[in-house]
């Protein structure tokens, strides 16, 4: 069974205030391997100019997954969760995620192709700050394999 | 601003080692809990042939070299990533994955690293680009 191709054009509710917390920071962090100080010491981040630790570029993906969530659940979308592999990710910022951050996200299909079998399901996920600005916009698109 | 840097050079490569407790720790930080990370029998059953690392944990940690050259000069406004190879993690041996970043574009203010991600021989992701700004 392949994806919905109905899903295209969808949009989600908003998914948030997610408060970026500085220990969840350093724990992506640690689980990154980084090794630059402002993702992972308050008063390094400080000194570098910004409020508190600087979250990864990578780390809007907590946030995404609680929108892809949505999408997942979704009756109709037909996606079989053990059998989604990710096939590309982009993250575009406008400003730096910090700890103490408060995040709304929205998530919107852009694309469903089918191919070989497979499905291929593309979103963006839309970050927006406590004042309504742009931070980041995560795009994904998830490759649902078929039947062998 | 000048940013001293010259498309083609390297300016970073490292190699760090992955085992399954890197799986796990991952898991819990990105909150991404599919089974295929950390069960063989789910993984296997879905015709894998074993537990991968997320995709998002490469892409993750390739960008820690560029991050490490940067210190606190500049800012990533775009990272994009394909995911083209699994990165298999041996229950016992794990997996060491390695990234060269290369400069790709320099423009006024801006430039564009480019990564290579490799394990076992093989690059994992394809057409991984880095931009940052200088401001």
């Amino acid at each position: 069974m392949s994806v919905n191709p109905e899903l295209v054009g969808r949009e989600f509710s908003p998914v948030g205030p997610y408060l970026v917390g500085r220990e969840k920071v350093r724990e992506f962090a640690r689980a990154v391997l980084a090794t630059n100080p402002i993702y992972l010491d308050v008063a390094a981040a400080r000194t570098a100019g910004h409020a508190d630790v600087v979250a990864p570029p990578t780390f809007p993906v907590v946030i995404q997954e609680l929108t892809l969530a949505q999408l997942l659940a979704e009756p109709d979308a037909n996606i079989d969760f053990t059998r989604v592999v990710h096939g590309d990710q982009r993250f575009s910022f406008s400003r730096d995620i910090v700890a103490g951050d408060e995040l709304m996200a929205t998530l919107s299909v852009t694309s469903v192709k089918s191919l070989g079998g497979h499905s291929m399901v593309t979103s963006e996920s839309v970050m927006t700050d406590a004042r309504g600005d742009h931070v980041v916009t995560a795009t994904s698109t998830l490759v649902v394999r078929g039947d062998e | 601003m000048t940013t001293g840097l010259t498309v083609g050079e390297t300016v970073a490569t490292t190699t760090v080692h992955l085992d399954r407790t890197s799986l796990v720790r991952y898991a819990g930080a990105s909150g991404d809990f599919n089974p295929i990370h950390y069960r063989e029998d789910i993984a296997q059953s879905v015709g894998l042939p074993g537990v991968l690392a997320h995709g998002m944990l490469t892409m993750g940690l390739a960008i820690q070299p560029v991050l490490e050259f940067l210190g606190t000069k500049g800012r990533v406004i775009d990272y994009g990533v394909r995911f083209t190879r699994p990165v298999l993690i041996d229950a016992i041996a794990g997996a060491d994955v390695s990234t060269a970043v290369v400069v790709g574009a320099v423009m006024d203010d801006a430039v564009r690293f480019d990564l290579t991600v490799t394990y076992d021989g093989n690059t994992v992701l394809g057409k991984a680009q880095v931009q940052v700004v200088f401001d």
